[in-house]
């Protein structure tokens, strides 16, 4: 059975022209960045080099992008480590005064946890909540900030709903107000321009998996005088900032996969959204369908539907016998048995974020691939309304 | 590495991923003797079993025909139907014999976080039996009763938890 794949935003294949580029750096430029012999070198030009690229994407200066292994690790660090540092360097926390962090309500698991682990060490965080299209309003950015804000983290598009954040605005009012702006843009890198000058960002996660590189390479971006400290000490790499041996393969990756994401941009992006379109309209024909997320401001690969009377493990596993592979927000796919959080704080019932689907195009997505999607999907939904008590 | 070629072949048996394929006995039935309705929304899962009870040549009570609706996951469906195959035909004592481990062990397995949706099968047709001697004003047994209990009790106790979540 040929496979379909609808799951770019969990993650991507390797681009072929990455792999390519990665390949010499396994067993013939295998050296350590911080060995003096050519060895070494060989490996330190291929960081360097793979620096700039990264920096250019977003009009940063190559010293402040720091490489991690992940979008976990980059956001870990950029909460914990802003939050340390300034309870290390600022004497207004020396006291017993908390300093105060402020998230939005839709963040990934690895904000939230990490913003939960920061509150049960003596600092204050502010959920902030979002419209019914995943929107955080700007306003309440200005309003939440107060005189102990020391950081403000609002992801730049949902990994779930797709919804793009006003971080434009968000960063403008940060900076008024002298506070630190931090943005997830796991899911944003690569697919839609960023411009840390332009949007008064501060600090920036990007993941390489989620852009046709491999797994094991994140970035933090750090702009030149924000203070941070690390998390993992050691020898040093990275300007003190993540100790451990670089991964130079991977960034290396990470970096080719950069290139042709920018190379590549507007014109897959416009091509993605028009397939995005016929997938929503098409959805939106089976009874009782509905969009979550922000019809407009919305990333050109994501789409998001509940159906009110069926739940979504059950459709993703139909989809997946067809050789269809979606996800879903339904707490009986998750490990802890709990609807998608995300979805509840757009205003989801909680029956609704069971019977939600996301369904994520990338660069392999056809439109024979949707045409087949659409045509399977609501035998699907019919089966398993069949099957429901509620017939919404 | 071994191969995985079957969808959710890490996660779910064989038999389990057939049974939610080709599912038995699901849907309505009109005028029913009892109906079983478990599970809450909120959770993700609601399991509604339907029975018609005859009396057999004996003049026992006997599940003459059972129907499922679920709205649940892989295994809330598999064991729907599975409760509904291993109680058809049988006496109504026979059938409140049934434990969610022969359920697990008749799919051959389930994965742990997901025992409870055989319980909730099990605990349905308890309700649906419940419902039936009710409805024939049948004096109920004391282990019924107990049982039918426990479920309301634990019902009770997880709408409380999720009161509002709704609001
Ligand atoms: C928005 C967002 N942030 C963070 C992550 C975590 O990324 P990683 O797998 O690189 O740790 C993901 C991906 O799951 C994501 O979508
Ligand atoms: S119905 Fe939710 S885990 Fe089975």
């Amino acid at each position: 059975m040929k496979r379909i794949y609808f799951d770019y935003a969990a993650t991507t294949p390797v681009d072929k022209r990455v792999l390519k580029e990665m390949e010499p750096y396994f067993s013939e430029k295998f050296g350590n960045t911080m060995s003096l012999h050519s060895f070494g070198q060989e490996a330190k030009l291929a960081l360097d080099q793979s620096r700039q690229v990264l920096a250019d994407l977003i009009n940063a200066k190559p010293n402040e992008i720091i490489f991690t292994s992940s979008a976990t690790e980059s956001n870990n660090l950029a909460l914990k480590g802003v939050a340390l540092a300034t309870r290390k360097l600022d004497s207004r926390f020396h006291g017993n005064d908390n300093a105060h962090i402020v998230i939005s309500s839709i963040e990934h698991p690895c904000i939230m946890e990490s913003a939960k682990w920061l509150a049960k060490n003596g600092f204050e965080i502010t959920k902030l909540p979002v419209d019914k299209y995943g929107r955080v309003n700007p306003k309440d950015v200005e309003r939440a900030i107060t005189e102990k804000t020391i950081l403000v983290s609002v992801m730049h598009a949902s990994n779930e709903i797709g919804t793009i954040e006003p971080i434009e605005e968000i960063g403008k009012i940060c900076r008024q107000k002298g506070v630190y702006f931090h943005t997830d843009a796991s899911q944003s890198f690569g697919k839609i321009p960023i411009d840390v000058e332009e949007m008064n960002i501060d600090l920036l996660t990007a993941s390489s998996h989620k852009m046709y590189g491999p797994k094991g390479a994140g970035l933090l971006y750090v702009r030149n005088g924000v203070k941070i400290e690390p998390i993992l000490h050691g020898g040093g790499q990275e300007n003190g900032m993540r100790s451990s041996t670089v991964n130079v393969p991977a960034i290396v990756g990470f970096a080719k996969a950069t290139e042709i994401c920018k190379a590549e941009m507007k014109r897959e992006g416009v091509r993605l959204a028009k397939l995005r379109d016929k997938l929503i309209k098409g959805v939106l024909k089976i009874k009782g369908a509905k969009l979550n997320g922000d019809p407009r401001n919305r990333l050109p690969n994501n789409i998001n539907v509940s159906f009110p009377s069926i739940e979504g493990e059950s459709l993703i596993i139909h989809l997946d016998l067809y050789g269809i592979a979606c996800s879903t927000g339904s707490a009986c796919s998750s490990a802890k048995l709990e609807p998608s959080y995300v979805l509840l704080a757009i205003g989801l019932k909680p029956e609704e974020a069971h019977g939600s689907l996301r369904i994520s195009l990338g660069r392999q997505t056809t439109e024979k691939e949707i045409g087949y999607f659409l045509k399977v999907l609501p035998k699907i939904v019919e089966k398993l309304k069949k099957m429901s008590p509620f017939k919404l | 590495m071994k191969k995985i070629n079957n969808t959710c072949s890490t996660l779910y048996t064989p038999k389990v991923m057939a049974t939610f394929k080709n599912p038995h006995n699901y849907g309505k039935i009109k005028n029913a003797s009892g109906i079983g309705k478990v599970g809450n929304i909120v959770c993700g899962d609601v399991m509604w079993l339907y029975i018609k009870v005859a009396k057999n040549k004996k003049g026992q009570d006997v599940i003459k025909d059972i129907k499922f609706e679920t709205f649940g996951c892989v295994a809330a469906i598999s064991t729907s139907s599975i409760i509904t195959d291993l109680v058809k035909g049988k006496t109504i004592n026979e059938a409140l014999k049934v434990t969610k481990d022969n359920v697990i062990e008749s799919l051959g397995g389930l994965p742990k976080i997901k025992y409870h949706c055989s319980v909730l099968a099990v605990d349905a047709l308890i309700e649906a039996v419940y419902d039936y001697f009710l409805k024939t004003g049948q004096k109920i047994p004391a282990d019924l009763e107990k049982k039918h209990k426990i479920i309301k009790k634990s019902k009770d106790i997880i709408e409380e938890r999720y009161k509002g979540w709704d609001k």
